[in-house]
């Protein structure tokens, strides 16, 4: 009797010890922009939409520590490179999150392709981190240029809009959604009656939209970001376009700029995003709960996307139980992905992950009831309709 | 109609016309900087963030005292170049007798700082700031659409630019700051008291540039960045038009202005750089500037 | 051979350059010895970037400590050689030690053309020269992208193996060649500053209608230091280029000459070692800070300012004025 609950008591022990070793440790690092152009679309947010990720995912019921670092990039790529390398050389990182600013996001998918680590971009644009520069270790997340090209290209031509006149700033990027969106345009029937390469980065475009007004096509599509997109639609309010009757296509705008803009200059405004607070209930009160930990600001997709990229990140780990990079890996692409902020949607092959995506026009400052709200959504793009379909892809993991 | 090299000339004069509004702004900030080294000596690289701290105190006296954008005319440039005052008193002043480089060795490291505050407090998209309603809507002429609120930066620069060199070349309080620069010790022996002059004319300096950032606020993008690549142009259009000349400073910051819009039209990509090949080349040819005085 | 002792006792001029002689070789090999050490005790990308940088910050030092000439530009020698370096290692293949040397090359060449414009004039005017023409570096790499990669710049750049034999890609390895770059860098700095080409220059910097009156062609030596300099600065980026495996448009960037004036300005402006000590400095700053985010501007800032009004011999150049010898 004795010896049989001696035996007992060791088992339960051995097997309680066994249970307290599974835990497994991951440090995620959130790189991105927390001082410049980028820092109020990502920045700290990014760091409160992870950490909520962590609290919602139960992770410490589940015998999973996670430790979250994060850095500036500055937008810079050898910045960002020396903090990768660093975070993976002697950090102990075991995977990278955000990291919005195509240049910088490239590297870094560089580095975590030649460590085997984790790489989930959720901040940056360049449609090339699932194409030409595809890797086993990285998933694009959020949006991608070609979605934004198709949301705001494709639909607006449907809309009415078949004549376009592109101010794109003259860096590689600008060219980048000139040519996506360009593309898209003359396929959906469209014409491109001419173009403007901006000086990168600029403060004046009156000259520019001058032009743009003399071609007298039906929309202006704005091929730039952050500041430049900004003063570009601050000046053609000033120059009179949108009331005379040309549409004005932000090609990457996000609701941080919209506020920064405010409704009054922004109002009319076209745009695609991937997510907006205001959607449905799920992502209502996922925002508030953001929002109370950001000092009232409500999130931007990109921050959005690094909760879900963290969740499903985190689900891949429980499944797996264990952070092997490639067995984590295909685990994320073999799992469906569902939160309450993206819905329900997939990982594919060349790591693009697949969601719905959404044409919104700025509402006037009339119809806005409360700070933030700022959309009224026009159009849903399904998720196969927005992203490049595999069969037309440059990635070398995809076999066609 | 004639085409001029492919463009027709009422497209031209639009583009002269913007190019001369960009003028203005290029005139007023290089008039600030001219005026602070030619009388003073003292290479201001934080002119570019005070112009932004201009734009910065119109919004907050918008949003935090309900002032509106006329008395924020009058008001940001007091109290921006009172911490100018402040600048010249503390640190300034104390450097005075080195080499023009610690000049601008300081006054880049007090821009990095007034930039990173701004930038912690405000972050970096910019906040918003309307143009006033008796300066909105504009005229058709035609050529163009003309706002009337760039009509009206013309015009307020001219007038500034126009009342500055009028009070250092043709008053007395000029010809005393002229006679500070050339012989402090002879002015101060007649009983002029030079360092409070040199504190208050770095003052109007700066307060020239926050001029600029009020009148930059309602069409250009209030954010901490916005003097940062700003300042680079105007040094080039002070070095071209003669770091001591104040008509120097004020003509070349309207033909640049027009230059830069010629070339928005003809070759859009080199038009952030044809002022710096401008530079070179006049440097070459004429070292102190086309109005300064000998090198 | 006997010193002749004045009456007075005070050392002579010979003694006393000896000394600073033999305090500066014990310096170097006190650089020698940290550097050896340095792998073991720190991350050695990080101390590869630090070298990189004081290489840098050695060049520019040359042409203002030693030439008197205040350069806004030097960025453009750097992220030119940089941008070289990079594009023959990955399109053509060279060898790492021939795309460094490619590199190099291009940014003297650079020198002579900007130099010889630049030097016509003086003081302020010849920095805003400078400046200009590094604006016009900056704006050629934003516009051919085919050359360098515009705003993504040249990435996955292959570090090779050296003379075809020896494997960078090992940061260990990689470290013992930067190591073996700067040491000789800072070899032939020393060299320089001190050979009769080095006096001339000290001369001109000094007082240069004095050393024309006396027969030296200041034009002459005034471009030949240039030509140094940059060709030193176009060391430091070629072989930054390696060790990060990327160029980018930040190396030819205004803000590039910014940060190097100021490494030499917490170091020591008319020291020897000083850039090496400020180059230390404002990398690790700029490594442990960049959690701080935004602060590290205004940090920058401070320390600018403080260096301005209150340390303006920099670091070294207090300690060196507290022992009295130069450093």
């Amino acid at each position: 009797m004795k010896t049989t609950a001696l035996l007992l008591g060791t088992a339960l022990a051995a097997l309680a010890a066994g249970a307290a070793q599974a835990q497994t440790s991951v440090k995620v690092g959130v790189m991105n922009d927390r001082s410049g152009l980028y820092a109020d679309l990502s920045g700290e947010g990014s760091v409160i939409a992870a950490r909520m990720a962590v609290e919602d995912f139960k992770a410490a019921e589940k015998g999973i520590k996670v430790e979250i670092v994060s850095a500036d990039h500055q937008n810079k790529p050898d910045v960002g490179s020396t903090i990768a390398r660093q975070w993976y050389d002697q950090d102990g990182v075991d995977a990278i999150l955000d990291v919005p600013t195509s240049s910088v996001a490239l590297a870094v998918n560089q580095i975590t392709k030649e460590k085997n680590k984790i790489h989930i971009n959720s901040g940056a644009a360049s449609s090339d981190l699932t194409g030409k520069a595809c890797s086993p270790n990285t998933i694009h997340w959020t949006y991608d240029t070609y979605a934004l090209a198709q949301g705001t290209g494709g639909a607006m031509v449907k809309a009415g809009g078949d004549s376009w006149f592109f101010m794109t700033a003259d860096y590689a990027f600008g060219h980048a959604l000139e040519r996506d969106t360009g593309a898209i345009v003359t396929k959906n029937g469209g014409k491109v009656v001419g173009a403007v390469r901006t000086p990168f980065p600029g403060t004046d475009f009156s000259s520019f939209l001058l032009q743009a007004q003399a071609s007298k096509a039906k929309v202006i599509g704005l091929a730039n970001a952050g500041g430049d997109t900004i003063n570009s639609i601050k000046q053609a309010g000033e120059f009179g376009i949108t009331s005379a009757g040309q549409k004005l296509a932000g090609l990457l705008v996000f609701i941080t700029d919209v506020h920064a803009l405010g409704l009054q200059t922004a109002q009319g405004l076209v745009l695609t995003e991937a997510f907006y607070w205001d959607n449905n209930d799920g992502t209502r009160a996922w925002s508030e709960r953001f929002a109370k930990a950001n000092g009232g600001k409500k999130p931007s997709m990109v921050q959005a996307g690094v909760y879900s990229g963290m969740l499903h990140y985190l689900k891949a780990i429980e499944a797996t139980k264990g952070k092997d990079p490639t067995a984590v890996m295909a685990k994320m692409k073999e799992m469906p992905t569902d939160d309450p902020l993206f819905g329900k949607g997939s990982v594919r092959a060349d790591g693009r992950k697949m969601h719905d995506m959404y044409l919104f026009e700025v509402k006037k400052p009339s119809e806005s009831k409360a700070p933030w709200d700022y959309y009224k959504q026009v159009a849903v793009l399904k998720a196969d309709d927005a992203f490049k379909p595999l069969s037309e892809s440059e990635c070398p993991l995809v076999k066609k | 109609m004639f085409e001029l090299l492919g463009i027709p000339p009422q497209a031209l004069f639009g583009q002269l016309l913007l190019g001369l509004i960009n003028g203005s702004f290029y005139a007023i900030l290089s008039l600030g900087l001219a005026v602070i080294f030619g009388l003073l000596n003292i290479i201001n690289f934080t002119h570019g963030a005070q112009y932004m701290m201009g734009a910065f105190v119109a919004w907050m006296c918008l949003n935090y005292l309900g002032v509106n954008y006329w008395a924020a005319l009058l008001l940001a440039p007091v109290i921006v170049g009172f911490t100018g005052v402040v600048i010249e008193r503390l640190f300034l002043s104390r450097i005075a007798h080195l080499d023009h480089l610690y000049g601008l060795l300081l006054t880049f490291g007090l821009a990095l700082i007034i930039q990173g505050l701004f930038r912690n407090q405000y972050g970096s998209s910019g906040l918003p700031y309307q143009i006033p309603d008796a300066l909105r809507g504009g005229y058709n002429l035609g050529f163009m659409f003309l706002p009337t609120y760039r009509a009206w930066v013309v015009v307020a620069s001219i007038a500034v630019c126009l009342a500055t060199w009028f009070m250092i070349e043709k008053t007395k309080l000029g010809a005393y700051l002229r006679a500070a620069t050339e012989n402090a010790t002879l002015t101060q022996a007649f009983g002029i008291n030079v360092p409070l002059l040199v504190t208050l004319t770095y003052g109007f300096g700066v307060a020239l540039a926050a001029f600029a950032g009020v009148l930059a606020a309602p069409i250009y993008s209030v954010n901490p960045n916005m003097g940062a690549d700003l300042i680079i142009v105007v040094f080039a259009v002070v070095v071209i038009g003669g770091m001591g000349s104040i008509m120097g400073a004020i003509v070349t910051g309207f033909s640049l202005g027009l230059v830069e819009g010629l070339t928005k039209v003809f070759y859009p990509e080199a038009s952030a750089t044809v002022i710096f090949i401008i530079m070179v080349l006049v440097l070459l040819v004429k070292p102190a500037g086309l109005f300064g005085r000998a090198a | 051979m006997a010193d002749v002792l004045p009456a007075d006792g005070s050392v002579t001029h010979a003694a006393a350059e000896r000394d600073t002689a033999s305090l500066h070789r014990n310096v170097m090999i006190g650089i020698a010895i940290a550097l050896v050490i340095a792998p073991f005790v720190a991350y050695p990308v990080f101390v590869m970037k630090v070298l990189c940088f004081a290489l840098f910050a050695l060049a520019f030092n040359l042409l203002l400590g030693y030439g008197g000439l205040l350069s806004f530009g030097h960025a453009a020698y750097f992220g030119m050689a940089s941008y070289v370096c990079a594009y023959a290692a990955k399109h053509w293949g060279l060898n790492p030690e021939f795309a460094i040397l490619a590199g190099t090359g291009v940014a003297a060449i650079l020198g002579l053309v900007f130099g010889s414009l630049a030097i016509r004039r003086q003081g302020i005017y010849f920095a805003m020269i400078t400046l200009a023409l590094a604006q016009m570096v900056f704006f050629f790499s934003l516009q051919t992208p085919r050359f360098t990669g515009g705003e993504d710049g040249i990435q996955a750049v292959p570090r090779g193996k050296l003379f075809g034999m020896i494997n960078l890609a090992d940061d260990r390895t990689l470290y013992w060649v930067v190591a073996l770059i700067f040491m000789a860098g800072l070899l032939a700095f020393y060299r320089i500053i001190h050979s009769p080409f080095g006096q001339v220059c000290k001369a001109i910097r000094d007082n240069e209608p004095r050393a024309i009156s006396l027969g030296y062609r200041a034009n002459q030596y005034k471009l030949a230091v240039f030509v140094l300099s940059a060709m030193l600065a176009g060391l430091a980026g070629s072989t930054k280029a390696i060790v990060f495996q990327l160029a980018s448009l930040t190396d030819v960037h205004w803000s590039m000459s910014g940060e190097v004036v100021l490494m030499t300005l917490v170091g020591g402006l008319g020291t020897i070692f000083g850039p090496i000590v400020g180059a230390l400095v404002i990398v690790s700053m700029q490594n442990f800070l960049a959690t701080l985010g935004a602060w590290v501007t205004v940090i920058q800032g401070v320390i600018f300012v403080l260096c301005v009004l209150l340390f303006r011999e920099g670091i070294l150049g207090v300690i060196a004025k507290w022992i009295k010898k130069p450093l």
